[in-house]
């Protein structure tokens, strides 16, 4: 059984976002950029199925140059092999599910599984417009995978409590915070990512168009809020409470 | 411009959550509504009473019972042949379904969005809300996403909606439902609770969350919610937490106990009306949105808090 997992280059987790002062987006000069942390639990749930019939790991991330940095972390942690599709434009997640689903006809994976969203544009797209565009079943906000005989049960985190499909496969997981807990690539590992094969390919490469359907106007900061008053024990704040009304 | 906006309910009633997307969509034009599913004449009825809403689309399928969106988007997608708009609210099953509809129609998704700027032109976070973007759409048709929080509800009586059956486009064959754990909760739903109250890692065990944040909470008539640290140590059930990744919620008073405030949690509660921290660590950065705050073990401070109301 193949693999495929798509990872994103964003912002570090721990980094705080900084608005541009000319308001067209976010400042990412020389800020520390990781691997979008529902992508980790993604290569991390793809790797945890080795032991349960999955051959084949490929990782594959559309951006600058540098995403091959992300790819390398992909492959030191396990997976087999890389593809990058370069494009130093911004490629939205329509553009990107149009590419993989070219990728996915070269590379014929039962299973891809992708972050449920990106923690820069925080979309929450890319697996369901992949699963779209291949006519395949869609298993997001994925807290359990299971793979049984030509299906897949995932358990999904939904708007009060759980829910469990089951998809026929070849089908899309998109990943949730407690699927697992990615592991931390080892030294040994790092070293013998650099000479796992990784291909370089082009948008055009796939036939695809990646022009943006949404332009950018203008980023802001949102208002702020200024920290407020503090009280000194609980009878202060009861009696706040009550002024407010929320008490009786 | 003609709107289809998707009616997330239960089988019985309307969720909060379509209202706020109903009073976005009527921001663009026309509103009309689908209610899909299986069993939902009552559903239909009580869509058509929504203020403003013109036609109500019904489809009636074992097919659509459970929302799976391999069954539910070629619908929409088919009904999208005579509108310009199709909105949903962010939730789990709008977020699951919408960007089907919009690969199926070859449109980029805006997603979340927080105001409708002009026909083509809105307003959505990013970077956890650090950021907020304007966007501008060149498609001709539009899918869009809506946070709960950012719109007003539209009433629920006062509308004259014409009831309409449509085809059903079949099972898809793709997916099936195998089951749903889904909390009875006799408390408010926290995307539209007037009060919420929060715990976070600082309460050190489920036993505790519930020992002190429930009977708080129900003397508050409040929402329960929880920090992603609290849900990932096992304190308190997923859907409970707030931020990011969870629920976005903007209550009237937000109570948050033990929480210390990271960006992620300020993501999902930093719109509530008024927040209020109870926090050991005088310098933890939920002080820092808090319109009231009370340094001090919360130990004590909560069973005192929740005695004296």
């Amino acid at each position: 059984m193949k693999v495929l997992v798509p990872v994103k280059r964003v912002l570090d987790y721990n980094v705080k976002p900084r608005v541009k002062a000319d308001g067209t987006g976010v400042d990412l000069a020389n800020v520390k950029m990781s691997m979008n942390p529902f992508d980790e639990i993604a290569v991390e749930e793809a790797i945890r199925l080795k032991d349960k019939g999955v051959t084949e790991i490929v990782v594959v991330s559309i951006g600058e140059q540098k995403s091959q940095e992300t790819l390398r972390t992909a492959l030191a942690m396990g997976a087999d092999r890389a593809i990058l599709v370069l494009s130093e434009t911004k490629v939205e997640p329509l553009g990107v599910a149009k590419i993989l689903a070219k990728i996915v006809e070269e590379e014929q994976p039962d299973l891809v599984i992708l972050g449920k969203q990106a923690i820069d544009d925080d979309n929450n797209q890319t697996g369901q417009m992949l699963a779209g565009l291949l006519n395949w079943g869609q298993g997001t906000f994925a807290s359990k995978v299971e793979i049984a005989d030509g299906s897949v049960h995932v358990t999904r985190e939904v708007d009060g409590g759980a829910e469990t499909d089951t998809l026929k496969l070849p089908a899309i997981i998109t990943t949730d915070l407690r699927l697992n807990e990615p592991r931390y690539a080892s030294l040994p590992n790092i070293m013998k990512a650099k000479s796992k094969p990784m291909a370089t390919k082009a948008p055009a490469d796939f036939g695809v168009d990646v022009t943006p359907r949404l332009t950018t106007l203008k980023v802001v900061e949102p208002a702020k809020r200024s920290a407020g008053i503090k009280v000194a024990d609980v009878d202060e704040l009861v009696g706040k409470l009550k002024t407010m009304g929320v008490a009786k | 411009m003609k709107t289809l906006v998707w009616v997330e309910h239960d089988g019985q009633v309307v969720k909060d959550a379509t209202l706020s997307a109903v009073t976005a969509a009527s921001k663009l034009g026309e509103v009309h509504l689908l209610v899909a599913g299986q069993g939902v004449d009552a559903v239909a009825v009580a869509a058509a009473k929504i203020a403003g809403v013109g036609k109500v689309h019904v489809a009636d399928d074992a097919a659509f019972a459970h929302a799976l969106a391999e069954n539910v988007a070629p619908l929409i997608v088919e009904l999208m042949g005579h509108h310009d708009a199709f909105v949903a609210p962010s939730t789990t099953h709008g977020k699951n379904i919408a960007p089907r509809v919009a690969a199926l129609l070859d449109v980029m998704q805006i997603s979340d969005i927080l105001s409708v700027e002009s026909d083509d032109t809105f307003t959505r976070p990013i970077y956890a809300g650090n950021a907020i973007a304007t966007v501008q759409s060149s498609d001709a048709k539009k899918v869009i996403t809506v946070r709960g929080t950012a719109f007003e509800k539209a009433a629920t009586e006062g509308g004259s909606g014409e009831i309409e059956a449509v085809a059903s486009t079949g099972d898809k064959g793709l997916s099936t439902f195998a089951g749903a754990e889904i909390a009875k909760n006799e408390r408010p739903e926290l995307t539209s609770a007037k009060v919420i109250v929060s715990g976070g890692r600082a309460l050190a065990s489920s036993d505790q969350f519930h020992a002190l944040i429930d009977p708080l909470a129900d003397k508050l008539g409040a929402g329960v919610g929880a920090s992603r640290a609290a849900v990932d140590a096992g304190y308190a059930p997923n859907d409970y937490q707030v931020g990011q990744t969870g629920k976005i919620v903007a209550p009237e008073v937000y109570v948050a106990v033990g929480i210390s405030g990271a960006i992620q949690h300020l993501a999902g509660m930093k719109d509530s009306k008024t927040i209020i921290a109870i926090n050991k660590d005088e310098d933890a950065p939920i002080f820092q949105v808090a319109d009231i705050g009370l340094v001090g073990d919360l130990f004590k401070i909560v069973p005192e808090l929740t005695e004296k109301l």
